[in-house]
């Protein structure tokens, strides 16, 4: 019992401190990104089950063992010891044991494609990156927004992401782990905010110029808000269409926030054929679309994607 | 100077305690056969990959046929056949013999490349070059670069063939025409595994 | 006539490199002329540049990688006082298209052209001489493998001039290397320097490979080789292996750029993920190539600064050939977020932690070494303890990230780039820091000054600290790689921290330029007579420092494991007193230094898509390896007056000492 009250105590100081340095790592903004948090400081934890004595180790033998201190026992030809042997390979490997058991159950819980547990019906965004700025759709509403993704707090949020340009990643790490945008590919991210406010979203890895500005702001607001927002996208003058959507793929490097109140229908899954369409064969059909994760909730929540195939 | 070994292959392995130069080098020889393969492996994953990604163009079905490339095999087995005569020859030590399969080898070997260039450029001609989509790139690798390596080893055999020509079958042309004899045999079997991936797989 | 190559291809708009040029030329210039001056041309072809011995390649192999350091290092200079200014929003002092060359130029350089040519070169000196063999099994080929090498170093230092270099990453994934997103040069620069530096190193995979099973001396069986051998094995076993997946791919990317392929690009079916999964095939390998023989020279200098035999020899051997093997089945952790399913993604993820557990008992393995020896804190040892503590916490690190969960967090953070800084610097460059100084006595014959060494070293080990640690903070803090500016001014602070340490390090290096002048200018002080300047165990020691061009005019016969401690604790010489005979050795050649050349002017001609030339220089390339295969002239013998009089001028220096 004063184990675990040890513990937590512990788990308790080491956030808090780390939330207080500013680190957005540690002081998550929603379900998914506070179970990877609790994940990493987990694995910490285990690893220094070994790192600590070997790190202390190194300083006592060298000093305990220098050549200049002959009080110490001296053994040249002592080079073997299956006690010795049978600790330094079993304990590291009971450690990885555990940690490979809960990576897998961490590894399946946390897997981007999997729906989140929520009572509240989910909202539905398709998010193209393109150079140098990502586009956010509302297919269900038929709004789309440039560089600013907005989403009603403790709403679970299906992102189908895919990338009209180089391969890129869609990170939000204040809400949950980042997940790669590829051209004629769609992936999947499922991620929730449990907290009103204003976070960073960036692009992850590297594709070019504009790579250093390519940041979104992701705002988490009220129900009320939220419905505010979508209203006044609404009322934008801007409507996304196949001739706007050309003008709005080409190169740009820091692009304002842009709102467009009417979103041509298919136009996500037009721009993810553009190049997946190629890909047709007698053989078998594209099934990154409809890929499901082993998990039983995916089937009780149909997709709510209008225009999924 | 009476205690030098003119032989220096023999005297190679009096100091080093091992097999003659001549065993080391087929056995580097094999080493590097060995890193060619696994080149070959991830040109196979690559048009395993890429197979269906035909972008409305044309698949395997279309355009592979099987009389052209039974023909190709062909040349290249027996190839590997004659090939084999000039390695017997060559323990008999029968230079002549030697020249005389490693010549039919050679046209053999020639006739092969001929039909894959052939082959190469009818479909270019119809539009169905490599650069039409990832699956005729990946065939055309696979293929293309076993090809190349078959034109490496005929250059090098009409290299040897002149260096036994002119100075007969020393040891260093002996051991030259074993590893020559090794990479020949290892292109027949890649060949055979192109032959059953791309072609038998394909039109099935 | 000449492709795309045009004046234009020369910077004149960047002041930076201009100046750079400016600078490496009157370098370049005074080295010319120096040589020139003393006439030392001769000299330096006869019996370097033509040289087939391999410790002579081996030297010049770490004077090119040092060298590259430099080059890379500057390049980290560059980037870390570009992030440190440009933190609040402003621009910094680089321009970005110059930046993200820098940061691809910078990755490339350290893995290709400092690290790997260090490997090999400890690997060249120390191997045969390890082993009691003469010299490598493929002596040409040797030669050959070094200059394309050289080729390689030689087509990334022209792009600085000529050209620009890629934008990609350096691991230039594609689109993005493709010809659609990088239609400039940089790329193929790229692809030529790694294609043709990598068929040399294929080919010291084979001759090491070769080596080690073949022409160990009498008495030396597998479980009786110094266990830096044994990791030169298995490094062997990882580049031969590894290196066709990358000569491979790179082919495929060469195929797109050049003649339209569709590969791995976004239109008419490429695939870009399956470069991905290919490059990083090769990728992992790759740094167990780097940190392998590391590991093997902490092992040989725990042992003989503790004056102690090795902990644990079989159980060391067993845990270097399964990282060997479970190497090749962990690639997936670079790219879990690539969104493979959680069953791929945890399979990859528990691999990858297994691999720590043979790691780790390499790590108990030293200490206990150390367990109740005589340890002695020359500056190898302090290399080794700093890199004790210092990989331990990058090894952790590398569990962490191998978790999934937690790598959707970090993965292209700050977080990995201190996780990998912490391995390769705290692991592998340690390692040839200290095999560096371990050896130098032996390569050259005389010991590098002791007090710089140490300064060296305090300097590289607070320097890394300073610079890395840092970057951990900052991967919690969201800040992501390869940014070349931004608005986040909480970052600023630890940028500049790491600012100091690379500052420190820099500190470093200019002890370690110092202490080479010093030790050259006071080389006759420094002179090791004895051949056995830290009462080493292995039979490197055995020989002369340093050894006669034939290594050992009589081969050792070997007992027992650590051979030379061996034969000092029964009295017994490695030398014969009477019986000399004549030594069969390879001839020097320029034709590995022809064939490379002629590499090299092909390789330019296809960066600038000059076809006539680059036909030519294939041509004359392969010309030249007809010519080689002609010459009959390739051996010789080594009279055996001329041994007995090197051989007694060895006696007579160890009388002296």
């Amino acid at each position: 019992m004063k184990r675990t009250i040890g513990y937590s105590l512990i788990y308790l100081a080491t956030s808090v401190l780390l939330a207080g340095c500013n680190l957005v790592v540690f002081n998550p903004k929603g379900d998914v990104a506070r179970d990877e948090r609790d994940l990493i400081i987990l694995a910490t934890g285990l690893m220094m089950l070994v790192v600590i004595p070997v790190i202390v180790m190194t300083f006592v033998f060298a000093y305990r063992y220098r050549a200049t201190n002959k009080k110490a026992r001296y053994s040249p030809r002592w080079a073997s010891s299956h006690k010795i042997e049978a600790v330094v390979w079993g304990v590291p490997f009971l450690i990885i044991c555990v940690l490979g058991w809960v990576t897998w159950e961490t590894t399946h819980a946390l897997d981007p494609y999997r729906p989140l547990n929520s009572d509240t019906p989910p909202i539905n965004v398709q998010v193209v990156a393109t150079d140098w700025k990502w586009l956010f759709i509302y297919p269900d509403l038929g709004i789309a927004s440039v560089n600013e993704l907005a989403m009603p707090v403790n709403t679970p949020v299906n992102f189908t992401i895919t990338s009209d340009a180089a391969m890129t990643s869609f990170f939000i790490p204040a809400l949950g782990g980042q997940i790669y945008a590829m051209a004629g590919m769609q992936t999947k991210l499922h991620l929730i905010a449990n907290q009103i406010g204003q976070y960073r979203g960036i692009a992850a890895n590297y594709n070019g110029r504009g790579f250093s500005d390519m940041h979104f702001s992701t705002r988490v607001l009220s129900a009320a808000d939220y419905e505010t927002w979508v209203n006044k996208v609404k009322s934008a003058p801007s409507q996304l269409d196949q001739a706007s959507y050309i003008e709005l793929a080409k190169p740009s490097v820091a692009h304002k926030i842009t709102y467009y109140s009417a979103v041509q229908e298919r136009l996500f899954l037009d721009i993810v054929e553009k190049y997946e369409g190629m890909n047709e064969s007698p053989r078998k059909k594209d099934t990154q679309v409809q890929r499901n994760s082993h998990d039983e909730r995916a089937t009780q929540q149909p997709s709510l994607l209008a225009e999924e195939r | 100077m009476s205690n030098i070994v003119m032989d220096k292959d023999i005297a190679h392995s009096h100091e080093q305690g091992h097999e003659d130069a001549g065993s080391m080098r087929i056995f580097g020889f094999w080493i590097y056969l060995m890193t060619d393969c696994i080149l070959f492996a991830t040109l196979f994953a690559g048009y395993a990959v890429l197979r269906d990604s035909v972008a409305g163009g044309p698949s395997t079905v279309d355009i592979f046929e099987l009389p052209y490339v039974l023909a190709e095999t062909a040349l290249l087995l027996v190839s590997s056949i004659t090939y084999g005569y000039a390695m017997l020859a060559t323990n008999r030590n029968h230079t002549s013999h030697v020249l005389r399969w490693l010549a039919v080898t050679f046209v053999l070997g020639c006739g092969f490349i001929a039909m894959e260039i052939n082959e190469f450029h009818h479909l270019i001609d119809e539009g169905y070059g490599p650069d039409r989509s990832g699956f005729l790139t990946a065939f055309f690798t696979l293929v293309g670069t076993h090809g190349a390596h078959v034109l490496s080893g005929l250059v090098w055999m009409a290299v040897l063939m002149a260096q036994v020509r002119s100075r007969g079958l020393t040891n260093t042309n002996t051991t030259r025409l074993s590893c020559l004899s090794l990479f020949w045999h290892f292109l027949d079997v890649v060949w055979i595994c192109v032959f059953t991936v791309v072609y038998l797989l394909g039109v099935v | 006539m000449f492709g795309k190559l045009s004046w234009d291809a020369v910077p004149t708009d960047e002041p930076i490199v201009m100046y750079t040029l400016a600078i490496v030329g009157l370098m370049g210039f005074a080295l010319v002329g120096t040589v020139t001056w003393k006439r030392k041309w001769g000299y330096i072809w006869r019996e370097w540049f033509t040289s087939v011995d391999h410790k002579k390649i081996g030297c010049m192999y770490i004077i090119v990688a040092l060298v590259m350091l430099l080059r890379g290092f500057s390049d980290a200079i560059m980037m870390r006082t570009q992030q440190a200014m440009a933190s609040s929003g402003g621009p910094g002092y680089l321009p970005p298209e110059h930046y993200d060359q820098i940061f691809t130029a910078h990755g490339v350089i350290m893995i290709f052209f400092m690290a790997m040519p260090f490997v090999v070169g400890l690997m060249n000196i120390v191997v045969p001489l390890q082993i009691g063999a003469r010299d490598v099994a493929y002596p040409f080929l040797n030669a050959l493998s070094f200059w394309l090498f050289v080729v390689g170093a030689a087509l990334v230092n022209v792009s600085l001039g000529v050209g620009e270099f890629a934008r990609t990453g350096w691991v230039a994934y594609p689109p993005l290397s493709e010809l659609g997103y990088s239609p400039g040069v940089g790329v193929d620069y790229y692809i030529w320097s790694l294609q043709i530096s990598g068929i040399g190193t294929l080919l010291t995979g084979v001759n090491f490979f070769v080596t080690i099973l073949k022409m160990r001396t009498e008495g030396m069986t597998l479980f009786k080789m110094p266990v830096f051998t044994w990791n030169a094995l298995c490094t062997s076993v990882l580049i031969l292996a590894s290196f066709p997946i990358l000569t491979a791919t790179l082919l495929m990317l060469t195929l797109d750029r050049y003649l339209g392929m569709h590969f791995f690009t976004n239109e008419a079916g490429g695939n870009p993920m399956m470069y991905v999964n290919l490059i990083w095939a090769w990728g992992h390998p790759e740094v167990y190539i780097l940190i392998l023989p590391a590991f093997g020279v902490f092992s040989e200098i725990a042992a003989t600064f503790s004056s102690k035999r090795l902990f644990g020899y079989v159980s060391l051997v067993w845990a270097t050939i399964s990282i060997t093997v479970l190497s090749f089945i962990v690639w997936l952790h670079h790219f879990f977020t690539m969104g493979s399913g959680a069953n791929v993604n945890a399979f990859f993820g528990i691999m990858t932690m297994i691999i720590a557990v043979p790691t780790g008992v390499k790590i108990f393995t030293w200490l206990f070494t150390m367990y109740r020896g005589r340890v002695r804190f020359e500056t190898p040892m302090l290399w080794t303890l700093g890199f004790i503590v210092t990989f331990s916490i990058g090894g952790m690190t590398g569990v962490l990230l191998a978790v999934p969960g937690a790598d959707f967090l970090l993965h292209n953070s700050l977080f990995l780039i201190a996780h990998f800084h912490n391995v390769i610097i705290g692991g592998a460059v340690f390692g040839y820091m200290a095999g560096l100084t371990y050896w130098f006595p032996k390569a050259f014959g005389f010991r590098l000054n002791d007090r710089l060494g140490r300064i060296a070293f305090w300097c590289w080990l607070v320097g890394f600290y300073f610079a890395f640690m840092p970057s951990y903070v900052l991967g919690f803090m969201g800040m992501t790689r390869r940014l070349n500016h931004f608005d986040n001014p909480a970052w600023q602070p630890w940028l500049l921290l790491e600012l100091v340490g690379v500052g420190i390090i820099l500190c470093g290096v200019a002890c370690q330029a110092m202490q080479l002048f010093v030790s050259i200018r006071n080389r006759v002080k420094y002179r090791d007579l004895t051949g056995d300047p830290w009462d080493g165990r292995t039979l490197e020691w055995a020989t002369a420092s340093p050894p006669p061009l034939y290594n050992f005019a009589e081969q050792p016969k070997v007992n027992d494991l650590d051979a030379y401690w061996g034969m000092k604790e029964r009295g017994v010489s490695t030398l014969s007193h009477t019986d000399y005979r004549a030594i069969h050795m390879p001839r020097n050649t320029s034709a590995g230094l022809v064939i490379s050349v002629f590499a090299l002017v092909c390789s330019f001609a296809l960066v600038w898509h000059i076809w006539w030339l680059a036909v030519f220089g294939l041509v004359a390339s392969v010309v030249a390896m007809v010519v080689r295969s002609y010459d009959e002239d390739i051996d010789y013998f080594v009279p055996a007056q001329e041994v007995a009089r090197i051989e007694k001028a060895r006696l007579k220096d160890l009388a002296e000492a």
